[in-house]
């Protein structure tokens, strides 16, 4: 495809998640509380979309990924969360 | 539009999934074992799931025209009970020659532990043993790299095991490189939320071409969508990939890896 082709597919769907995106941001700007592990990820993941690598999506995984390397003692629960706790 | 589902659990599914799936184009459906959404406790449980996979999925695909196959294994969820999970495993080769067995899947792990790697070891083993292919569950979300390097080490350590043989499901952007370059096959799970979208799917195929690369739903109790795979198709028409690179990904790939199974005849 064209740039011009991948615009016309998806720019509109991909506006309306950018903008989904800022309105939680929003919200969670305006709860109480503290950040947790998981906000603190997200925003250091939005910082993978800007830039010229070819890779943002993987960066944006990365950016959320466990990057240890040893199995860890046993499964507390099973369920994943999202973002890698520190 | 002809297409294989290689990975939907269809015990989860209504009947009416079934006849959705036959009117896109399904020929076949393969159905791994999984964890049902809550630990099984016994191995008599066990039994009568694979009883289920192997003698009562089958004739309800039948109705609607779709073949049936299934994978055997237990689940990396339910790894954390070592002595079930050997008991589940010696189970496993009874139900080997059921005709519409075709390896032993999903393994792999879910959150990384100690006895979760046991497990897999075991299973592994097993399939070597067995001489049968090998599919694999990839972890969630966060813990998803770092599991999909713990396996790939696994099997890549066991010299029995052909890499060609193996498919490692639900790649993403950063696991999908290291499965095609260790060899092995590597599957797209469309799914809501913690797994690929179509878009993306595409995206993956457009970077690193269609060779060993398949697609499905991993369709489950969860809110999943049967019709992943031809949705996909579409979308992968809507680009201007033409109808026989479409049939590639969707049909002639899943058929290639599973054909490596004297069991999957369509």
């Amino acid at each position: 495809m064209t740039r011009q082709q991948v615009l016309d597919l998806y720019f509109l769907d991909a506006r309306h998640k950018l903008i989904d995106i800022a309105a939680f941001l929003d919200r969670v700007q305006r709860s109480e509380g503290k950040d947790d592990f998981r906000i603190k990820a997200f925003r250091s993941a939005l910082t993978k979309l800007n830039g010229g690598k070819k890779q943002k999506a993987k960066d944006v995984l990365l950016a959320f990924s466990d990057l240890s390397k040893k199995p860890i003692e046993k499964a507390g629960m099973k369920g994943a969360i999202g973002a890698a706790k520190p | 539009m002809r297409y294989i589902e290689p990975h939907a659990h269809m015990v989860s599914r209504v009947t009416d999934d079934y006849q959705r799936m036959a009117l896109a184009g399904c020929e076949a459906v393969c159905e791994p074992a999984f964890w049902a959404g809550f630990d099984r406790s016994t191995v008599e449980g066990f039994h009568d799931y694979f009883s289920q996979l192997t003698e009562h999925e089958p004739k309800r695909a039948a109705k609607f025209g779709v073949k049936h196959f299934c994978w055997l294994c237990i689940n990396s969820k339910e790894a954390e009970d070592v002595k079930l999970a050997e008991e589940v495993i010696a189970l496993v080769p009874k139900f080997l020659d059921r005709p519409n067995v075709l390896g032993i899947g999903e393994i792999g792990l879910n959150k990384n532990s100690r006895n979760e790697m046991r497990v897999l070891e075991m299973q592994v083993d097993l399939a070597a043993r067995c001489k049968q292919l090998i599919l694999v569950h990839t972890p969630h979300l966060e813990d998803k790299l770092k599991g999909t390097r713990l396996i790939l080490d696994v099997l890549k350590n066991d010299k029995r095991i052909r890499p060609e043989r193996c498919i490692i499901d639900h790649v993403e952007e950063h696991t999908v490189e290291m499965v095609l370059d260790a060899g092995m096959w590597a599957g797209m799970t469309i799914y809501p939320e913690t797994k690929c979208t179509p878009a993306r799917a595409i995206d993956i195929l457009e970077t690193y071409g269609k060779e060993r690369l398949w697609l499905n739903s991993a369709c489950d109790w969860g809110i999943s969508d049967p019709l992943a795979v031809p949705k996909t198709a579409l979308e992968m028409k809507r680009r201007g990939h033409l109808a026989g690179a479409v049939e590639k990904v969707i049909f002639q790939n899943p058929k290639n890896f599973l054909g490596q199974c004297r069991n999957f005849v369509l």
